[in-house]
């Protein structure tokens, strides 16, 4: 595509305005959106980073609504490569006009992570002039004509796969590069489709959902989503029971779950329209909503997380919390009945309050458990 | 006078792709395809436990992670030394097998069809269907309302006299779309019942699954699969069959090089020497035995300056970024010196050939009685095309008798432990074509790993003789009506289903970073 030099100057010399992260910026968007008492919808541009499209096909996923309902109630997606209708220039064509003429009436949403290594040349997107544009030159551009940012996926929360150590390419999370907007963070190796779908609606209808410190809507990451918390094989562990090989029944700690410092909501939503979900299938959960995935080299999926008790082996140290109530004691199946379930509730309650800061704790535990990702 | 078009970004595909083409007389003369991401996978697995590179792989592609996973666990199965049982590899076919049905599905509808299909037929919809009218009615208000993005993001589009004209079946096929866009979930959901999740499954593990075939997954599997296979029998193959006789052109258009290759996909016994979708070549019209040995990677147009003409268990990975007349980061996979296409067309072809699966000789007739075609018609963009949905109706049908075939008692997963020093091989097929996984074992952690996907055969730049890759050959001859609308390479591209974030590895753009992989 031709241009002239000052509209180029103008798409990739946006200004850094000052930042703040607050529902300020809501009102301003909304109604340029012409989003009225949460009727309208959100125009999104949905640009995607180092990516493997797994972002955009879990989002097509959604069951109730159904994609085409989003697509024609929720939002307006003005650009999505994955399922736009144009391509080349029709395409390059759309982020252009959205740089110059929609300044602030758009949400960016942004899947897979961006490489700063060698200029950004890893991942190019589009042609101007004939000189190809870097992924991280966009971005740079469309955060700073958007009204909000929306980071879809672990890749573009934390960093994810592409940041994983010896991160090849200094791959960095959208929160790196974008300064001067809040960024909203919905990790997930994918997201589930409801995350995505429910935090675009929470923002249509409701404003900026309640976040945690790390921006992720608490209604799906909050300090009660840890998935150890809510596993449906908690019974196991509490009785001690551990599945030692793949394919037999039990808690999957021994086979290396990464439950315990782990928050989503998985366990109690499910995925793909409810049919199943990680632990369940007996899969070990991954901890792919963390910052800390898919962890350095000390940290295998399959390697059991380090510094937690297990329930019969010795007392319950302070980090017992962090995956749950251990119960003392209780080594064999036999032992579990309904008085020990209900003394755990009981315990369980007493110790809810003190949940926030052991899911700091956690967190802790997770991240000295990893080498420290480079680049970030 | 030769133009120049670059079509870049190519969207509805899988990852970022660039498209050079030169068209002279209104055809393109000559070629280049580009890939523009790379994000350095085998490099993170690198010092790894070996036990991890199934969950990791996948993340190479989100639209068929499936095959990275399994290609990833046969190489473990063959490192570890393990044999699975049966149920974990019927567990893994029919995984994988839900994978390319949702791909395929996706691929015809979601990123094809609007090639062929005029959305903006919705407009004279006159019918009671309640999606159909809440379509209309959504793109006729934003139109009225002066929107700029009106119908977004099916539009804007290339515009010209390339589009279906026919209302009612333009608004079939927006019909068909909308009902692709809920089938396809169901393939996920239908993979998950085993896998846990998707995209990016949970139980895919060396030695075998992690998930029991308890009964009541067995039914919900199966009722899906049901529905599945009546789409793409009822909506999937006649959808194609309606496109190819409004474009018959394009059984002549984007031919392509006209070799095949198939690794062997979905074993059909424990030791991997039988699969549904059998093992072999087609090359200058001869079937002929398949012999990894035969696999060489040149390097004489891609960015890296490490030794050409290599077998992938030698090859060496050296970048070099301002290497003189280099175009492109994928290398050039050739087999005996052949420039190869694979995927659907090419297991296809083979199958057919083979005669060993009478049932896919008859399916394949009779799509060909129905468009009225001899089989080299096949090797086209249409072909492509037909080949897809004809594998999709294959599969699902071998699918339900593989349901019969599980044992909800019996054991998933064979045990193992990671030896110190090892290497193996996971050779497959996946949606797109013949995938490889190579992994070697020192000190219990990954030293090693390299992948050989469909799109690098696909989408590779010249060899060292000049002789173009698939993708290349395919676009040469192709008529171009509008060089500002440039629909038919695009349509020619897409086709083939690229998936370029599958088919860029090893690279680096700065030129004191080397890796090496000897294998």
């Amino acid at each position: 595509m031709l241009i002239t030099r000052k509209k180029f100057l103008q798409i990739f010399s946006g200004s850094i305005a000052g930042f703040a992260l607050s529902n300020l910026w809501l009102p301003k968007l909304l109604q340029a959106a012409n989003v009225k008492n949460g009727k309208g919808r959100l125009p999104i541009v949905w640009f995607q980073g180092q990516n493997c499209s797994g972002c955009p096909v879990s989002f097509v996923n959604t069951e109730y609504p159904s994609a085409d309902e989003v697509l024609i109630e929720v939002i307006t997606l003005e650009y999505l490569p994955t399922i736009m209708g144009g391509t080349g220039d029709v395409a390059v064509d759309i982020l252009e006009r959205m740089i110059t003429d929609e300044k602030g009436k758009f949400i960016l949403a942004i899947d897979g992570s961006i490489p700063v290594d060698s200029d950004g040349n890893y991942c190019n997107v589009g042609e101007i002039n004939g000189k190809s544009i870097t992924a991280l030159k966009w971005i740079q551009a469309l955060s700073s004509a958007a009204g909000a940012v929306v980071a879809i996926g672990t890749c573009a929360t934390w960093g994810g796969i592409p940041a994983a150590p010896p991160n090849p390419t200094k791959a960095k999370a959208v929160r790196d590069i974008v300064k001067d907007k809040p960024v909203i963070n919905i990790p997930g190796c994918p997201p589930h489709p409801d995350w995505i779908v429910g935090t675009l609606v929470h923002v249509l209808k409701y404003g900026i959902p309640t976040l945690d410190d790390l921006n992720r809507p608490v209604i799906f990451f909050g300090p009660d989503k840890i998935v150890h918390d809510n596993c449906e094989l908690r019974q196991y562990f509490d009785a001690g029971i551990f599945a030692k090989d793949f394919g037999q029944k039990g808690c999957l700690y021994e086979l290396g779950c990464k439950g315990p410092v782990t928050h989503c909501d998985a366990p109690v939503r499910g995925w793909n329209s409810g049919v199943n979900w990680c632990n369940r299938s007996g899969g070990p959960c991954l901890g792919c909503t963390e910052p800390t995935f898919p962890g350095g080299t000390g940290s295998g999926f399959y390697e059991k997380l380090p510094a937690v008790q297990v329930p019969g082996l010795s007392e319950i140290n302070a980090n017992a919390n962090t995956i749950g109530i251990a119960l003392g004691g209780a080594v064999g199946a036999a032992i579990a009945g309904h008085a020990i379930a209900r003394a755990v509730s009981a315990k369980k309650l007493k110790q809810k309050s003190k949940q926030n800061s052991d899911v700091e704790n956690s967190d802790k535990v997770m991240e000295q458990s990893n080498t420290q990702k480079e680049g970030k | 006078m030769a133009e120049t078009i670059v079509i870049d970004p190519l969207t509805r595909i899988e990852g970022h792709l660039k498209i050079e083409i030169k068209v002279e007389n209104g055809k393109v003369v000559d070629a280049l395809s580009s890939g523009e991401m790379f994000r350095g996978i085998e490099i993170i697995l690198r010092d790894r436990s070996p036990e991890d590179a199934p969950m990791i792989v996948q993340r190479i592609c989100g639209v068929c992670p499936q095959v990275h996973g399994t290609g990833s666990v046969y190489a473990l199965d063959d490192a570890f030394k393990v044999t699975p049982p049966k149920n974990a590899r019927i567990i893994r076919n029919l995984m994988l097998g839900a994978n390319f049905l949702q791909s395929h599905i996706l691929h015809f509808y979601l990123l094809s069809a609007l090639d062929f299909v005029d959305i903006t037929a919705i407009l004279q919809y006159k019918g009671m269907d309640s999606k159909l009218i809440k379509v209309k009615e959504w793109v006729k208000a934003d139109i009225d309302a002066g929107k700029k993005d009106a119908g977004a993001p099916f539009l804007p589009r290339y515009e010209g006299d390339y589009y279906i004209k026919d209302t009612d079946l333009n608004i079939h096929g927006i019909s068909s779309y909308l009902k692709a866009i809920e089938i396809r979930r169901k393939c996920q959901e239908m993979l998950a019942i085993f896998g846990g999740k998707m995209p990016h499954c949970q139980t895919l593990v060396g030695g075998g699954v992690a998930c029991v075939p308890t009964l009541d997954k067995i039914i919900a599997f199966r009722s899906r699969l049901s529905e599945i296979k009546t789409f793409i029998e009822k909506t999937y193959i006649p959808d194609v069959i309606a496109v190819a006789k409004l474009y018959p052109d394009y059984f002549t258009i984007g031919k392509g090089v006209g070799n095949f290759m198939s690794y062997g996909g979905f074993p059909e016994n424990e030791t991997q020497s039988q699969w549904l979708l059998p093992q072999g070549l087609l090359i200058d019209g001869k079937t002929e035995k398949f012999n990894p040995d035969k696999i060489a990677e040149f390097v004489k147009y891609s960015r890296y300056s490490s030794g050409t003409g290599l077998n992938p268990y030698k090859g060496e990975t050296v970048p070099d970024y301002n290497k003189e007349g280099a175009y492109s980061w994928l290398k050039s996979p050739r087999y005996d010196n052949k420039v190869i296409e694979v995927g659907p067309l090419a297991r296809i072809l083979i199958a057919y050939l083979n005669k060993s699966n009478k049932d896919i000789n008859s399916l394949v007739d009779s799509a060909l009685n129905t468009l009225g075609v001899a089989p080299d018609a096949l090797i086209s963009t249409l072909g492509r095309h037909a080949a897809r949905a004809l594998e999709a109706k294959i599969l699902a049908d071998r699918m339900e008798n593989w349901l019969d075939d599980l044992d909800p008692n019996g054991p998933v997963h064979t045990k193992y432990t990671v030896p110190k020093k090892s290497k193996g091989k996971g050779l497959t097929e996946g949606p797109r074509g013949s995938l490889g996984h190579w992994i070697t074992i020192d000190n219990y952690r990954i030293s090693n790993y390299q992948a050989v996907v469909p799109t690098t055969w696909n989408g590779s730049p010249k060899d060292d003789n000049g002789v173009p890759g698939p993708f290349e050959q395919a676009l040469i001859g192709t008529p171009v009506a509008d060089i500002k609308n440039p629909i038919e390479p695009a349509r020619v591209i897409r086709s083939f289903d690229p998936c370029l974030a599958c088919a860029v590895h090893v690279i680096d753009v700065e030129e004191n970073k080397i890796y090496k992989f000897k294998l």
